[in-house]
């Protein structure tokens, strides 16, 4: 007898088989100076080379600053582009996702614009899975309304690390991530960094199988 | 550059065009004639520099400077004597002389404002002369009365006292002058103006596009006069002799290389271009005209007008008249080397369904002769006798015909096209040499080209200045260390320093609010934005002093610190100054930056 099962659960165990390696991700955070959200979708993003096309409007750029690249991981090669609507960051990111030489698209929105509805999410992540390049969409000060983004995070700081050459000043940066929508994953929370070897994902928490957990943290 | 590249470009013939095909023979006749031009001026010049010839590669102009080198055809020093005027001779030079041009322009104007005067009210233009106003341009009625130009107004007023006087517009006349002129390149690429009040044009090899000389002129002369403005047209193998000929000579005068002594000899000397002063002395002399200063001998006019000024010496003006001594028309920029135009059969509103074929036919040329375009430029010429055009730029040079029509997308509405253009040029602005390369055996993923032609799509949409790469520069103030190039630029390789910096900037740093232990140390709290932040650790300070070769005097240093606030979220801070550094007050503290 074979059991029924939902299309959630189709879709995870056609993740198993089928390795989507870009895709559009949508990172919300509750601080909209808070720099965790911009450093773990640029740490994701591993460009080899290859440069990044940076799409802010001109809010995001007023209130959260432009990109330095000295503080930017691993000597990421950008492409900043200056917009000041929302419809111009989607067609900007959708001309970079068009373009297979780049190795990622980063764009910052401030606020919920109408522009950004679930077929403009849903044209984003389809040109990004057909093309490889992956996306990232930072929401400042955004809702998580409806959208076409297979991965949603919710990203904040964490106290750092402790500087081992100093008591007095932050170390390495801690983040908090959650992962509260995922197309093909399981959603979760984690603490993470991100050091030379890449980002670390810990102490995890599977929100369905323990959900008191997550409460109590 | 080689002989071909300073080859003016000829009016490309659109496929589609309405106009029947040139004359074989005076198409022969043309090229004919360019090329004995060409020939003539390329002896000249190798014989007055031989070495410098190969100095100047063909290929490279950077974006946005599009090639200022002024026109090469080789501007003989002024005190050659020895004879090259049946080379000479072979270039075709059309000079329009617009006798009325300020006043037509005025009366445009006041008809478009209902408020033309009628033809019979003398009217006058006015503009300040020395000793109060004085005539700067009239019309008919005023000049029956006997008004003439450069005479006082007051006295022209007792002359005739129902007078009206209107300010002249010098300025403006100049400007629609300038704009006439390059609405002019629609017969030939190589235009200029010439005074006040006239036009130059290179016409050599461009006069068979219009079915020969006597129809261009009249072509031109028709134009002009639907656009208001009285013309004196003249073509002549030089330039002083058209200017005489469009000034002095008949209607539409068309002068060969071969009766030009005949023709010079009977014209006034006034046809030399000579102020007041010159003429009335060559008058006194006893010579009336042109065939009059030809008969004296060479030395005797020589020393005579020794000491006078090269623009007001006879012989000098003799010389270019005749052709023994260069003067070529100095157009403000060089014509493209590659261009293509389409002539409409009447005049539309809209480009776009044109663009496609001229942008196939101008890669097609392109590709012939291994170049590929940084900067193209649509042209249309209107019919009241504006030119507008819209130009894109390119990060990479390119060739590729979809590629460079989807470009212009957007920008096509913003050409005014106001009551429509009947002529479409396309040209190359800034070319490069572009050789055919292949990096990989399979054909695809030519490195760079996709980029490239990304950049190109949002340069050409949201503007170059939005699309920008950063580049290193050696300072330590941390805005100045890395600078925003337009990405249309090459990339530069950048560096990064080891210090822990920001991840995000502020375009200007915001000031803070802060409570402190001591005034030289760390911030304890610091409210910014309306939200009080407490310091629970902090790493610094890190000095940075200012730039004392850029900076004004008296500019602070700055106290970096980085900052981890209760709520973990880590900022750089800055204090301007020290206290008692002599350079202000309390030091003020500002946000510049937001760590991971």
């Amino acid at each position: 007898m074979t059991t029924l099962k939902s299309t959630t659960q189709r879709l995870r165990a056609r993740a198993k088989t089928v390795a989507i390696e870009a895709t559009l991700a949508e990172v919300f955070s509750d601080h909209t100076s808070d720099g965790a959200s911009i450093a773990f979708a640029a740490a994701h993003l591993n460009a080899g080379g290859k440069p990044v096309l940076w799409v802010q409007d001109r809010l995001s750029r007023k209130e959260t600053g432009r990109p330095y690249l000295a503080g930017l991981p691993n000597a990421m090669q950008l492409i900043h582009v200056d917009v000041s609507n929302a419809r111009d960051l989607l067609w900007a990111m959708e001309e970079g996702l068009r373009c297979p030489e780049l190795g990622g698209v980063i764009g910052e929105v401030w606020g919920d614009p109408a522009m950004l509805d679930f077929t403009a999410t849903k044209r984003l992540a389809l040109r990004s899975e057909a093309h490889n390049v992956p996306a990232w969409l930072i929401r400042h000060a955004g809702h998580p309304n409806l959208s076409a983004a297979r991965l949603r995070w919710r990203v904040g700081s964490l106290p750092a690390m402790n500087n081992p050459y100093d008591a007095h000043a932050p170390g390495q940066p801690l983040w908090r991530a959650e992962l509260f929508r995922a197309r093909w994953r399981t959603p979760g929370e984690w603490v993470v960094h991100h050091d030379r070897d890449g980002l670390h994902f810990d102490h995890g928490i599977d929100r369905q199988t323990a959900p008191l957990q997550r409460e109590a943290l | 550059m080689t002989l071909k590249d300073t080859l003016p470009v000829l009016a490309f013939p659109h496929p589609a065009k309405p106009r029947k095909h040139a004359d074989p023979d005076q198409l022969a006749k043309a090229i004919a004639a360019l090329r004995g031009a060409l020939e003539s001026e390329t002896r000249r010049a190798t014989a007055d520099t031989p070495a410098q010839e190969e100095a100047t590669p063909e290929s490279f102009s950077p974006v946005g400077t599009p090639p200022t080198a002024p026109y090469k055809v080789n501007a003989a020093p002024l005190t050659r004597v020895e004879d090259t005027r049946t080379d000479a001779l072979t270039r075709r030079i059309t000079a329009i002389h617009l006798p009325h041009f300020a006043m037509e322009r005025w009366l445009r104007w006041s008809t478009q404002h209902s408020q033309r005067p009628p033809e019979d009210l003398p009217l006058v233009l006015a503009t300040e002369g020395t000793h109060g106003p004085i005539v700067y341009a009239s019309n008919r009625a005023a000049e029956v009365e006997g008004v003439h130009i450069g005479a006082r107004i007051v006295d022209m007023r007792a002359l005739c006292p129902n007078l009206r006087i209107e300010y002249a517009d010098v300025g403006g006349d100049q400007a629609a002058l300038a704009r006439l002129m390059l609405w002019m390149r629609r017969w030939c690429p190589w235009t200029a103006t010439d005074g006040a009040a006239g036009l130059v044009l290179d016409t050599t090899g461009c006069d068979h596009l219009f079915g020969g000389e006597a129809a261009m002129l009249r072509d031109m002369e028709e134009r002009l006069a639907g656009l208001g403005l009285s013309a004196n047209l003249a073509t002549a193998p030089t330039h002083g002799a058209a200017w005489a000929l469009s000034h002095m000579g008949g209607v539409r005068e068309i002068c060969t290389a071969a009766n030009l002594i005949p023709r010079m000899n009977a014209l006034p000397v006034r046809s030399l271009r000579l102020d007041g002063g010159t003429i009335q002395l060559l008058h006194r002399l006893g010579l009336k005209t042109v065939g009059d200063l030809i008969a004296v001998p060479r030395i005797s006019l020589a020393r005579r007008f020794s000491r006078a000024a090269l623009a007001q010496n006879p012989l000098i003006r003799l010389d270019q008249i005749l052709g023994q001594l260069a003067e070529p028309i100095s157009a403000s920029e060089e014509p493209p080397r590659f261009s293509v135009q389409a002539n409409l059969p009447e005049a539309v509103q809209d480009p776009t369904a044109h663009l496609p074929a001229l942008c196939e036919a101008l890669c097609a040329q392109m590709a012939k002769s291994g170049f590929g375009t940084r900067r193209i430029c649509v042209t249309v010429f209107r019919t009241d006798g504006e030119v507008r055009e819209i130009s894109v730029a390119t990060a990479q040079a390119s060739r590729d015909a979809d590629h460079l029509l989807k470009l212009f997308d957007d920008k096509l509405e913003k050409i005014d096209p106001g009551f429509g253009f009947d002529l479409i040029t396309l040209a190359a602005t800034v070319i490069e040499k572009l050789n055919l390369h292949q990096s990989r055996l399979d054909g695809e993923g030519e490195t760079g080209a996709a980029l490239a032609q990304m950049i190109d799509r949002l340069s050409a949409r949201l503007g170059a200045k939005t699309i920008t790469r950063p580049r290193s520069h050696p300072s330590h103030i941390p805005e100045r260390a890395e600078i925003w190039a337009t990405a249309l630029h090459a990339p530069a390789p950048i560096k990064s320093p080891a210090i822990k910096r920001p991840i995000k900037l502020f375009d200007h740093p915001e000031e803070v609010r802060v409570l402190y232990a001591v005034p030289e140390g760390p911030p304890a709290q610091f409210v910014w934005r309306k939200i009080t932040h407490r310091v629970v650790r902090f790493e610094g300070p890190e000095r940075i002093a200012p730039e004392w070769w850029r900076d004004m005097p008296g500019t602070r240093l700055r106290d970096y610190y980085n900052v981890e606030s209760q709520t973990a979220r880590r900022f750089w801070l800055y204090r301007e100054g020290v206290l008692g550094d002599a350079r202000g007050n309390t030091p003020r503290w500002f946000v510049h930056g937001v760590f991971a």
